[in-house]
């Protein structure tokens, strides 16, 4: 029976390797060319089982490029990735880690279950099964009414709900997430944050989160990664520890403001450097 | 839909009322505008009267006939239409099937495409008796090449390109979130291709075949016409033009009925997109 594998994976994962082991990786984007780009120059990362790591930078800053190392759907240039004590490769082929974007990425033509089967169709799971996981799924990010109904009729929030459990349609140990509430108002933004540490906290689901915002970052993370651009680089990791039990009080807890005000000053660092070296690179073009 | 057919008929009245207006109006015998000989015929001959058409299709083909006029002509008018929806058939499967190769293969795809717009200059009048001397002579185990299918296959040849444009653009109309995201589900070339390519190029599959099920129809009259072929509505238009200066009603009949076949096909795709489509939003409803 499918269904308890997961439950077993949940299990093994304690005693289990790191969830992702980045070593001295390195990307260049048009080698050789005049629009060589360093995307990711020498950066180590550790993602320890059930750990919840974002990755913030600004633009340019290579956090999307490790994401997507991470993910297999680039190579690295130089240094080596592992996921799940296996190559990336490997890890991609096994579906070790489920992925979401920005943009939800639903297919219009099928059904929001159908979409929430997509990946256990490609595994060659028969249709009872993965029907069955899908609403195990659809009941755990709260839309399995909506079941039968298409994307398109869905809000932007449970669209993205949707993605959310595709991603997890496999009971990956492994959830890899490039900002996917970036497109959302502020306040489903909130709701979709507080479902998303629940769903990675009952499964014990390591995740790999790509953010823009400081709050976002500091309110799910219990590590935040902070990146900086030409060339991508990790500049500094901090260490967040404000406990698993989180709710809306914690967003008002003078420790959540204290590691906001951390994270700002990791950035503010080399923001000042970065206009800087804009207004330089005008003035010399 | 009671809308759309009354749309229909007062076009059709306001068409015949501009062809009665221009008979009362224009000069008999042709006229010049600024030196430049313009105007048609308003007499009876090059432009009978549109009641004059309506009952020269209820009276007997011919003198010697027992069939009134507007049988043969229905009958010629199915015969096209079955020639025109093989056509069309044919056209859309050798279409689709270029693309899906032209969009899985980058050098099929350099290669082929321009033969395939240089195909279409080809004028369809020098390609037929070619395509038609195939009768009689192509024999595969027994089976002999029959002349209609020469019809059909000159319907499918301008029909296919439509089809093959819209698919190909169709097939890479998939973003690059959802090329990523088949990518981490670790599936096959085969597996995108069947599961996201082609769903994601069904919105622009439907207008190519719009356009490729008119494309055959005229296809199939213009290829009856050029090879004689019996049966069909072109050969009708053909043999009724001849007799033009003694009956010049007659051949407008066998245009109604070439009409008649274009809309079949029309009405035709029109079912296959409601039943495609049902469960989607159009291109135009995605773009809002």
């Amino acid at each position: 029976m499918i269904g308890s594998d997961g439950d077993r994976a949940v299990d093994d994962r304690a005693v289990e390797a790191v969830a992702v082991e980045v070593e001295a990786a390195g990307r260049v984007f048009n080698a050789g060319t005049s629009r060589q780009v360093d995307a990711l120059v020498d950066v180590d990362l550790v993602v320890g089982p059930g750990e919840f790591v974002s990755l913030i930078g600004p633009s340019g800053c290579g956090k999307s490029t490790l994401l997507r190392l991470v993910a297999n759907l680039i190579e690295p240039t130089t240094g080596t990735v592992r996921v799940n004590g296996k190559s990336a490769a490997e890890a991609r082929l096994a579906q070790d880690y489920g992925m979401a974007f920005q943009q939800a990425g639903l297919f219009e033509w099928r059904s929001v279950a159908k979409n929430v089967e997509l990946p256990l169709e490609l595994k060659g799971w028969d249709k009872a099964q993965r029907r069955q996981r899908a609403m195990e799924m659809l009941e755990l990010v709260r839309l399995a009414d909506f079941a039968e109904h298409r994307p398109w009729q869905l809000s932007g929030g449970m669209q993205q709900r949707v993605a959310i459990a595709r991603a997890l349609a496999s009971h990956p140990s492994l959830l890899l997430m490039d900002e996917p509430f970036g497109a959302l108002d502020e306040m489903t933004r909130e709701h979709m944050q507080a479902e998303l540490l629940r769903i990675c906290g009952a499964a014990r689901t390591s995740v790999v989160f790509v953010t823009h915002s400081i709050p976002e970052a500091v309110y799910l993370s219990d590590r935040v990664v902070v990146m900086s651009p030409r060339p991508g680089r990790i500049t500094h990791v901090i260490d967040i520890g404000l406990g698993t039990e989180r709710d809306t009080d914690t967003r008002e807890d003078p420790a959540f403001y204290t590691k906001v005000t951390e994270v700002r000053e990791a950035l503010r660092g080399f923001q000042v450097d970065d206009v800087a070296d804009a207004v330089r690179e005008v003035v010399d073009g | 839909m009671t809308r759309k057919v009354a749309y229909f008929l007062l076009a059709l009245i306001l068409v015949a009322g501009a062809w009665e207006l221009y008979k009362v109006v224009g000069p008999p015998e042709g006229g010049e505008v600024l030196g430049w000989k313009l105007l048609p015929r308003a007499n009876d001959v090059a432009m009978p009267h549109v009641w004059t058409m309506a009952e020269r299709l209820a009276d007997p083909e011919s003198r010697t006939a027992e069939r009134d006029n507007w049988q043969v002509v229905l009958e010629g008018a199915w015969y096209s239409f079955r020639l025109a929806l093989a056509g069309f058939a044919l056209g859309a499967t050798v279409g689709i099937a270029l693309a899906s190769v032209m969009a899985r293969f980058g050098v099929v795809r350099r290669g082929l495409l321009p033969y395939l717009i240089a195909s279409q200059t080809v004028p369809l009048i020098a390609l037929a008796p070619l395509v038609v001397s195939w009768s009689g002579r192509v024999e595969i185990a027994g089976w002999e090449w029959p002349k209609w299918l020469s019809v059909a296959v000159l319907g499918a040849f301008l029909a296919f390109f439509p089809v093959a444009v819209g698919t190909l653009r169709g097939l890479e109309s998939a973003s690059a979130t959802s090329l990523e995201l088949m990518r981490s589900f670790a599936a096959t070339g085969g597996q995108t291709m069947r599961k996201l390519r082609f769903p994601a190029a069904v919105p622009f599959i439907i207008p190519a075949l719009k356009l490729a099920a008119a494309a055959s129809v005229v296809g199939v009259v213009v290829a009856e016409i050029s090879t004689a072929q019996r049966g069909g509505v072109g050969r009708l238009v053909l043999e009724y033009a001849r007799q033009a200066t003694g009956d010049p009603a007659k051949v407008y009949g066998a245009l109604l009925g070439a009409a008649g076949v274009g809309l079949a096909m029309a009405g035709l795709v029109t079912l296959i997109d409601r039943m495609v489509m049902r469960d989607r939003p159009h291109l135009d409803e995605l773009a809002r």
